[in-house]
């Protein structure tokens, strides 16, 4: 690199130095290993986040269908919905208990405004909106106590917004 | 070709100095107070909740303490900053005044009755929906009213700039763009592109169910609104600060810009990039389909490049500066830069922490990966990284030259101001450490952890360290805030011929030899509409035509 500035003759001209065009292949190739690394986590191995799921009225939600009876649904084979209604400032059900090993399923709305839901120690992590179902799905092989928290500020008692996945151990429900 | 001249700084008159002074006054006063805010949150969350005893003069919340504190630091110092240093670097850049000075002065004034406005609810607690106002909590419709006379102000204060520039080009046929206002040009250009989103949320929704006009929102299609403006507006406030970085950063350390094209090609690609991202603020959001979300991620993968393009630049910048003042060595030539210069240190400190700032930021980008930290404490542990200093700190470095050239009055106490850039350096990454950590072990941000009953004992010594960070933030924004206070106040005036100069870099290369593709307007514009059009429309269309405003609103 010179310190003199090029005048004269010249033509304009897309100018990059050396050291420069290499780090520009290296921001590149990290970037797009980055990018590959992300999908193959999310496409091929299956950590995903949630996705379009279903609409509903939040003003009627809590009156029939599933949510107007929030708790576990059990679908055999260690397999289970777990419907959560949010509201300020509580989720119903409080505690969900499960056996080690299930796999659970979280339909999760909100009667009034936009909430949050995040499993501890989990990738369960979801915002939830009025007038959509917010959808993920764990396995839950160590017993143990989760509490999910409602991480969307919801309004002046937002902190005490809270509950438990409790999964026993021994196989027993 | 035409070749550099050397041509005379711009001097500008009283009036422009004192037009730009104003943006200052409104800026540093909505620091001073939001700043205020801040560490009471942060003591808070370590148990000591001094709330309870502000409540005779009416702060008696936390959260409105919290909206207080995101409306004014985030929102009111930011723009008001960027609109008068981009006065600045348009004026001055182009050498030449305002195409119409009256506009921008109604632009200003637009901006300020906005603030009040939104003011006024805030501090009187009927708009605690913090600086994100998701719906359907809802605020008073003064709030949403005053926040929109802020962006229109600022927009109006744009078309002045774009004015002047075309008034200029007329008569500057053949010449390049100077680069401090080029690089201006784009920010406002990219501005007014991307606050249609939040315009769109505000008139069609918000305005009209806080005045009882219609019953209710469509909550995850004002998400999507909001987010179309939510991301780029981090780099309507960063962007600025690279324009000193590139364009002034290098002359106050005694050097020169690196390289032309490659900073406005950065530019270029923020314009190009900033906006068709805003899907990775919503990755855990339902109602959006997974496949559109991947689509923004690797967009946002796309506007890293020029973040990281601008780390080279820069640093190349200062290392050409500091081998002309002898410095030498793969990393001692960063001491032979003139840190005891707080406008330079507080630059430096405020590049050092954004490069942690922008690995956190790829961490975010990262689909599944966010579902680890998304809305948790590692979020404002990362954008009082960027924003809070890698933009603030910047800013504040900008102003130690900026107030004294705008005053004619020397520096009050440059010591004590390099003692304040330190002291803001020490005290963030004593914050932000403790926000990342404790985002990783799943504390949620924006919540009074102070009264919240599943706080395990493992995050307790993590809260505290917050509140420590907070504490020195606290000192550093004090002593900031009476460091302009002080020079303007002060009788004392430079001699003539000392007077503080505006800090305007050469390029190594004359930005003649750039090409012209890298400055001209319209294919990027294009480009820019392009590519909002293909990674916005279809889901955008989808949202729109299944709109469904049944989402009555709700007091906080």
């Amino acid at each position: 690199m010179s310190d003199q500035q090029v005048l004269g003759e010249e033509q304009p001209s897309f100018h990059a130095d050396d050291y420069e065009k290499k780090w520009i292949g290296v921001s590149i190739v990290l970037l797009v290993a980055f990018a590959v690394t992300v999908a193959v986590a999310g496409f091929a191995l299956g950590f995903q986040v949630p996705g379009d799921e279903s609409r509903v009225d939040p003003r009627t939600v809590a009156d029939s269908g599933p949510f107007s009876q929030p708790g576990l649904r059990d679908l055999g084979g260690g397999e289970y919905d777990a419907y959560i209604l949010s509201q300020q400032y509580l989720f119903t059900p409080r505690e969900i208990r499960v056996p080690a090993g299930s796999t659970v399923n979280f339909y999760i709305t909100s009667i009034d405004v936009q909430h949050g839901f995040k499993l501890q120690d989990t990738n369960i992590n979801m915002q939830i909106v009025p007038g959509q179902v917010s959808k993920l799905t764990a396995t839950f092989d160590d017993p143990g106590e989760y509490p999910y928290i409602c991480h969307e500020y919801c309004g002046i008692a937002h902190a005490a917004m809270f509950g438990s996945l409790i999964v026993e151990a021994g196989g027993g429900s | 070709m035409t070749t550099l001249k050397p041509q005379p700084t711009y001097e500008m008159t009283g009036q422009e100095k004192r037009f730009i002074g104003l943006h200052l006054v409104v800026a540093i006063f909505a620091l001073a107070v939001g700043s205020l805010f801040g560490p009471l949150q942060a003591f808070e969350w370590s148990g000591l909740d001094l709330y309870q005893y502000l409540e005779p003069i009416g702060l008696d919340d936390y959260y409105k303490g919290l909206t207080a504190h995101g409306v004014l630091n985030a929102l009111v110092w930011t723009t008001f900053f960027i609109t008068g240093f981009l006065t600045l670097t348009t004026i001055v850049g182009l050498r030449r005044p305002l195409r119409y000075p009256k506009l921008n002065q109604v632009g200003f004034w637009m901006m300020v009755v906005g603030l009040v406005m939104a003011a006024v609810p805030i501090l009187a607690g009927w708009a605690s929906v913090l600086y994100t106002f998701y719906p359907p909590l809802e605020a008073s419709w003064a709030f949403y009213l005053g926040l929109t006379l802020v962006v229109v102000g600022s927009w109006i204060e744009g078309y002045g700039f774009f004015f002047t520039y075309i008034a200029w080009r007329k008569e500057n046929q053949d010449v390049r763009t100077p680069f401090i206002a080029f690089g201006g040009l784009i920010t406002m250009a990219m501005w007014q592109i991307a606050t249609l989103g939040i315009a769109v949320e505000i008139l069609t929704m918000l305005l009209p169910y806080s005045l009882g006009l219609t019953s209710g929102t469509d909550p995850e299609l004002g998400r999507t609104f909001f987010w179309f403006t939510g991301h780029p507006l981090v780099y309507f406030w960063l962007l600025p600060a690279y324009i000193s970085w590139y364009g002034m950063l290098p002359k106050q350390a005694g050097g020169k810009l690196f390289s032309d094209s490659l900073a406005r090609l950065a530019f270029w690609l923020f314009l190009l990039l900033s906006i068709p991202v805003g899907f990775h603020h919503q990755f855990v959001d339902p109602g959006i389909p997974s496949g559109w979300k991947a689509i923004h991620a690797a967009l946002t993968y796309g506007v890293a490049f020029p973040s990281m393009l601008t780390l080279f630049t820069v640093v190349a910048s200062l290392e050409y500066a500091a081998s002309r003042r002898g410095g030498k060595g793969l990393f001692g030539w960063i001491r032979a830069l003139p840190w005891n210069d707080p406008s330079v240190s507080a630059q430096l400190l405020a590049g050092i922490l954004f490069m942690f700032g922008g690995i956190g930021g790829i961490t975010n980008a990262s689909y599944d990966v966010n579902l680890v930290v998304h809305n948790t404490a590692w979020i404002p542990g990362h954008f009082h990284l960027t924003v809070a200093t890698a933009v603030t700190l910047s800013f504040m470095g900008i102003s130690y030259w900026l107030v004294p050239h705008l005053t004619g009055k020397p520096l009050w106490k440059p010591k004590w101001a390099l003692v304040q850039t330190w002291l803001w350096f020490v005290g963030m990454v004593i914050f932000s450490n403790a926000m990342h950590v404790l985002g990783l072990l799943g504390a949620p941000r924006r919540t009074e952890l102070g009264t919240a009953p599943y706080v395990p004992d493992e995050w307790n010594g993590h809260l505290l360290r917050v509140s420590i960070g907070g504490a020195i933030l606290l000192v550093s924004v004090i002593m900031y805030v009476v460091t302009m206070v002080r020079t303007a106040a002060q009788k004392e005036r430079v001699a003539v011929g000392e007077e503080v100069q505006i800090p305007i870099a050469e390029s190594l290369r004359d930005p003649q030899l750039t090409p012209l593709w890298l400055d001209t307007w319209r294919p990027w514009i294009i480009g820019t509409v392009l590519l909002i059009v293909l990674a916005y429309g279809p889901q955008l269309y989808d949202q729109i035509t299944n709109a469904s405003f049944s989402s009555p609103g709700f007091g906080p």
